[in-house]
């Protein structure tokens, strides 16, 4: 343990993505990330890197677009609000293929909410905040130290498949200090960025980097084109963990981030009373982890209960993978009010003792 | 097992947050699992702070400390507040000098510590909540003296460390006097 450092989640996401080499953050402060551009304020100039504070989160995304089309590795951090006003330019930067990292510490909505720990963006993430068919991978870690390990990993995805990739925390992820450790990774083998627009150097044609295609068979082309680019990332970029489930079990929760951790605890204090649970706990948000109900849904008697800081917008992502072969329940929280831990044991008992399918 | 969740809460300015990152320092120096989670919601914008701290061997679930095995309350707002949270047989140390009433439980271990006289005795005022510290740690026993003060020493200001280290030794020094 004696490289270990304690971190804010905030201020491990500015240091990871400067060991992951990242050149330019834009950023624009809102509570609960600020002293994530705080943090590259004053690291990233020392380094002679970039940092900027735009005038808006308008301005920080496409501040990011311009600097991904150099070839760069870049970044911008906000929470919801903020990652709505930025949600044309996500969609032009996917529409132009770069790659970038979007960190999203999520705090309550709709609107301007309030400025604690949510999951209600989960919609906007996976299903496309911005117009058109596209889609971006969705890292959601649970512990500041996955923080570190995804955005490393994240800015290598986004370089090998030339995409936006999203890192989406809670305002508690943000906030909490844990131990944590920067061991030295293995990069990926990542493809040169001969599109990137650097100037000439030697060749006849300019790069050029778009996302306006004006003949609608070259458009459809295009998205065919990034249709078969998802396919491949829902091939090999899916993650999750199983967490208890290599027994038959009771009943398995679904969660994710902060509230993966509180099922962690539930686990545990359902043991005590009799009561089997394993954890389903998606990594990546998109694309989902439909094979983790493959290997699950023949191993839990009452099937399963989604755990959400939302109205139950995973849910659907659930039924799509178990698609009825076995109950679906739900308990979550919403406004930045955060699952107690016996509450979400109560509804258990509800569908365990009881066998019906609730929905909190 | 070595486990502790406690919680710390009193006005912003009374270094409550600092008392837990040092506590959270030291556990993770004696190669404890630890957490640190603040409050930074509307009730830090009414002058409270608290902070959630978790210690222990296993792993940690939530970082949110919903039964808490110690609470560390430097005004009466907190003790309110946060007194129904502490499990029975759990240990409550409060500052006797700002907080007007004792507990209302009588499940649970209470220590008052003039704190703020005794801080003053020392000769800052500001020095009061590592004396609750001092002897919070030498009460639960979940991390030793010495790795609280090197703790201290690596993390903190070197110019506040001899009072940092005189108030968590007096701190820890109220101890015998009262648990007899």
């Amino acid at each position: 343990m004696g490289n270990k450092v304690l971190m804010k989640g905030t201020e491990a996401i500015g240091e990871a993505a400067m060991r992951a080499n990242c050149q330019c953050f834009f950023g624009y402060p809102i509570t609960p990330q600020t002293e994530v551009a705080a943090y590259m304020a004053k690291k990233m100039p020392a380094l002679g890197r970039v940092f900027v504070q735009a005038e808006s989160e308008i301005a920080a995304i496409h501040m990011v677009y311009g600097a991904a089309g150099t070839g760069v590795r870049c970044m911008t951090s906000s929470s919801s609000p903020g990652i709505s006003l930025m949600s044309e330019g996500i969609s032009y930067i996917a529409g132009a293929e770069l790659p970038c990292l979007i960190v999203n510490i999520v705090r309550g909505g709709p609107g301007l909410g309030s400025i604690q720990a949510a999951q209600s963006d989960y919609f906007q993430a996976t299903k496309g905040g911005g117009h058109g068919d596209y889609n971006m991978p969705v890292f959601a870690p649970s512990s500041v130290q996955e923080m570190i390990d995804l955005i490393q990993e994240a800015f290598d995805v986004a370089d090998e498949y030339r995409t936006p990739c999203m890192i989406m925390g809670d305002g508690m992820l943000g906030q909490m200090m844990e131990p944590v450790e920067f061991l030295d990774r293995q990069p990926r083998k990542l493809p040169n960025k001969d599109w990137a627009a650097t100037g000439l150097l030697g060749r006849k044609t300019h790069n050029v980097i778009n996302s306006l295609f004006l003949a609608p068979e070259e458009l459809e082309q295009h998205n065919t084109h990034l249709q078969e680019k998802y396919k491949i990332i829902k091939e090999n970029e899916v993650r999750y963990e199983l967490f208890d489930c290599d027994r038959e079990n009771d009943l398995i929760l679904v969660a994710y981030g902060t509230t993966s951790r509180i099922c962690k605890n539930v686990i545990r204090s359902a043991e005590r009373e009799g009561i089997l649970l394993g954890l389903v706990r998606p990594i990546t948000l998109w694309p989902f982890p439909t094979k983790a109900f493959e290997e699950t849904v023949h191993h839990t008697r009452f099937g399963y209960l989604t755990v959400e800081m939302s109205a139950g917008q995973m849910v659907e992502d659930v039924q799509l993978a178990v698609n009825g072969r076995a109950p679906i329940g739900f308990y979550g929280r919403t406004g930045g009010m955060v699952p107690h831990p016996d509450d979400i044991l109560a509804t258990v008992k509800q569908m365990v003792h009881e066998g019906v399918q609730v929905w909190h | 097992m070595a486990s502790q969740e406690i919680v710390f809460a009193g006005f912003g300015g009374q270094g409550i947050l600092s008392m837990g990152k040092f506590l959270a320092y030291a556990g993770m120096d004696a190669h404890l699992n630890v957490s640190w989670l603040p409050s930074y919601g509307p009730e830090m914008r009414g002058g409270t702070a608290n902070c959630h701290v978790i210690l222990t061997d296993e792993t940690i679930g939530s970082p949110v400390v919903t039964r808490a095995t110690s609470l560390l309350v430097m005004n009466g707002p907190s003790l309110d507040k946060f007194e129904h949270t502490l499990v029975p047989g759990g240990l409550l140390i409060l500052d006797s000098d700002l907080v007007n009433r004792t507990a209302a439980r009588t499940d649970i271990e209470v220590l008052h510590i003039p704190a703020q006289t005794l801080a003053e005795q020392l000769g800052s005022k500001k020095a009061a909540n590592m004396i609750l510290l001092g002897a919070l740690v030498k009460r639960t026993g979940i991390v030793s003296l010495e790795i609280l003060l090197q703790s201290v020493h690596e993390h903190g200001k070197a110019t506040f460390f001899e009072a940092n280290k005189k108030a968590i030794e007096m701190g820890a020094g109220m101890i015998p006097q009262l648990t007899h």
